[in-house]
């Protein structure tokens, strides 16, 4: 090609791609913007609440209002709010990084070793895939009640620390890669723990970073098991604590209620947003399978 | 109790148990024989699997003709359960497949009674905190035990039967069928259509793809808020815009009509940022050069989607109906609790709403917990009836 022609090309290039003031599929652009908008609405709609008085939530203003300041006293310190982020942040980040440990030991046992019993060990795993937590909440309730752990973190984190998903997952993603990493590992002189922590984890990055979106999110927003197991205020979650905000049909009022809804939301949102690659990447939604 | 029963069971279930294993079995002398005498044992243990524990109890006189059918039904249970079970095994090992085949492990490590160190805290735990509270759910579903009082009757099946033609239990029934069909149809087709879009490489992509599907990280509770100010019958921001539009105000949270919709609108915006992010993901899988090569073989937009994108999608479109099934049964409870409280006039009341009402509620935890077995049977049913309907259609890979 000679350099007119190819001069010629990228003039010919430039000026179309300047000039495109409507983007190409900008019916698709419409249509996403208005579902991004449909589903923002009723968090905006929150937001807004939150720094607004009672009359102005009744007058249905548009503009934020000028209670921030009032509303969050309210939640803050009448109601305590802080507080039961703290456990829920507490108790969160427990149960994650306890089922991510036990998850990896438990993938790393299934995979790397040769043992009796592995694959009965493995069903029973896996079968209590099909025993979810709220069915069991009323001898899970006794039980825990008749171990002297009722209104404790304890309660609320080690039923919770076992994860089959986890296992699960570590297991599918270990059998993928090759054995060469292990057969080095192991003339290296690695223990099976060195080589977990040292080839494995690193490798497993997008897995464990899913695992963690799911088991956070999970955990953050359990509810019925902490009204069950948590009398008083002072260790229960966050959940639960907004039961505090709702109050009675006349004492209502808005403006705290949706405060506290929105700080509540915030955690998992940026456990979300920032592991959001993980989570796609860790559960094979891309093409590598 | 006649003490002629328990040798009466044994026998019809051992005979039941031989009859129909030989029957599945017939193709062979040698695999019959053999077929007949284990059914007969497992028919044997079939039928005592829950008269055992339950000491035949529902044969006594003064049990009702109710808990005596229902006695019946656990028996015949128990040996199709034992004879499900020896056909799996007998026809792996007639077949000459290996049961629990040791696969060769590559790069396997020494010393594998490691395995066991590093497996125990998962199994302890679950031991502890699934499998004893399972088979404990079991136990305390025969009993009479209210909270708090350490006293305990034991009451035969009569916390299954008196579900019989129970009103606010059948009630329960529909609203939860409700819920979660509405829920699974709403939410999926919404989040398949906007996903159709959002999987184009359009400028953006990304950003657009994170404001799609954030309200996963929205707990049930804070749905249940949320809406309970959006459809506030004083101050809600719906009816605000809908009677200038209309004329006319929806009693969203005073009407039993109108009040299941605003758990299941509260419910679908939660959970559309779930179904968005799998559906994008499964239209990315799609190859490309099928559609292409369907639009080449003439066929129109509407058809590529549905002979081509739809089947492609099934796996996807499965294994999120059952998870939507899951949350629409359990998960919505918090936003019941905060939103309605299973009211007005119990038309939010769930079968899960329903067990914490009776449990703790009324403080009722036999039959908490027996309501707790029945959603449990209906919920793997309705998984089971999932794979057997579905996954013939089911296409999977590329």
């Amino acid at each position: 090609m000679t350099t007119i022609e190819s001069a010629t090309a990228i003039t010919a290039d430039l000026p179309r791609e300047k000039t495109r003031i409507i983007p190409k599929r900008w019916w698709a652009h419409l249509f996403l913007l208005a579902a991004c908008f449909i589903i923002g609405l009723p968090l905006f709609y929150a937001m807004l609440v939150a720094t607004q008085t009672n009359s102005q939530v009744f007058n249905y203003q548009f503009t934020p209002g000028d209670s921030l300041a009032y509303n969050w006293n309210i939640v803050m310190n009448q109601n305590k709010l802080g507080n039961y982020m703290v456990n829920s942040v507490f108790v969160a980040v427990m149960v994650t990084i306890g089922k991510t440990v036990l998850s990896l030991l438990a993938g790393l046992a299934f995979i790397y070793f040769r043992f009796p019993g592995k694959w009965i060990l493995f069903f029973f795993v896996l079968l209590t895939l099909m025993m979810p937590t709220e069915i069991l909440v009323i001898a899970l309730f006794r039980f825990v009640n008749a171990l002297g752990m009722g209104n404790t973190y304890q309660a609320l984190i080690i039923p919770f620390i076992a994860s089959a998903t986890g296992a699960f997952l570590f297991r599918q993603h270990f059998a993928n890669i090759p054995a060469e990493f292990s057969e080095a590992a192991q003339l290296d002189g690695a223990t099976p723990l060195q080589f977990l922590y040292k080839v494995l984890v690193p490798m497993s990055w997008n897995t464990i970073g899913a695992l963690a979106v799911i088991q956070f999110v999970y955990v953050w927003n359990m509810y019925l098991w902490p009204v069950l197991i948590m009398q008083g205020p002072e260790k229960q979650v966050v959940q639960v604590g907004l039961r505090t905000l709702i109050g009675g049909d006349i004492a209502v009022s808005y403006g705290p209620m949706m405060l506290g809804a929105v700080i509540a939301t915030i955690p998992p949102l940026i456990v979300f947003i920032a592991l959001q690659k993980q989570f796609m990447s860790g559960f094979a939604l891309t093409r590598d399978k | 109790m006649d003490p002629i029963i328990p040798i009466l069971v044994v026998a019809l279930s051992a005979l039941a148990g031989a009859g129909l294993l030989a029957l599945i079995f017939r193709q062979s002398a040698r695999t019959m024989t053999v077929a007949a005498l284990t059914g007969a044992m497992a028919g044997a243990a079939g039928g005592l699997l829950f008269m055992l524990p339950l000491n035949f109890c529902t044969f006594e006189a003064e049990r009702s003709s109710l808990d005596f059918s229902f006695g019946i039904v656990l028996i015949v249970l128990g040996v199709l359960i034992a004879v499900l079970l020896v056909r799996w095994l007998l026809s792996a090992l007639f077949s000459g497949r290996q049961l629990f085949s040791s696969e060769h492990t590559p790069g396997a490590f020494k010393h594998g009674w490691l395995a066991y160190f590093f497996l125990a805290p998962t199994i302890v735990i679950l031991l502890l905190f699934l499998y004893y509270p399972a088979i404990d759910t079991f136990g305390l579903s025969t009993q009479l035990v209210k909270l708090g009082i350490p006293r305990t009757a034991f009451v035969c099946v009569s916390n299954f039967t008196s579900l019989v033609g129970d009103p606010k239990y059948l009630q329960a029934v529909g609203v939860t069928i409700l819920m979660s069909v509405a829920i699974v149809v709403f939410s999926l087709g919404i989040a398949l259509t906007i996903a159709m879009v959002a999987y184009l490489p359009v400028k953006g992509a990304r950003i657009y793809r994170t404001f799609l599907i954030w309200p996963y990280a929205i707990s049930p509770v804070v749905a249940g808020i949320i809406f309970l100010l959006i459809f506030n019958p004083l101050a809600g921001i719906f009816n605000h815009f809908y009677q200038a539009v209309f004329g006319v105000a929806i009693p969203w949270l005073n009407n039993p009509a109108y009040a299941p919709w605003a758990v299941i609108i509260a419910s679908v915006w939660k959970s559309l940022g779930f179904n968005i992010l799998f559906y994008i993901a499964g239209l990315q899988n799609v190859p490309g050069d099928l559609v292409e090569a369907a639009a080449i073989d003439g066929a129109n937009a509407w058809k590529r989607f549905w002979s081509v994108v739809f089947p492609m999608l099934s796996p996807i479109t499965f294994f999120l109906i059952i998870t939507n099934t899951t949350y629409a049964v359990f998960e919505t409870f918090g936003t019941i609790d905060t939103l309605t409280s299973g009211g007005p006039l119990g038309s939010t009341t769930t079968l899960m709403y329903r067990i914490y009402d009776v449990g703790f509620t009324n403080r009722d935890l036999g039959k908490a917990a027996a309501q707790s077995i029945v959603l449990f049977i209906l919920v793997i049913g309705f998984t089971l009836l999932q794979f057997r309907t579905t996954a013939k259609r089911v296409t999977y890979g590329a």
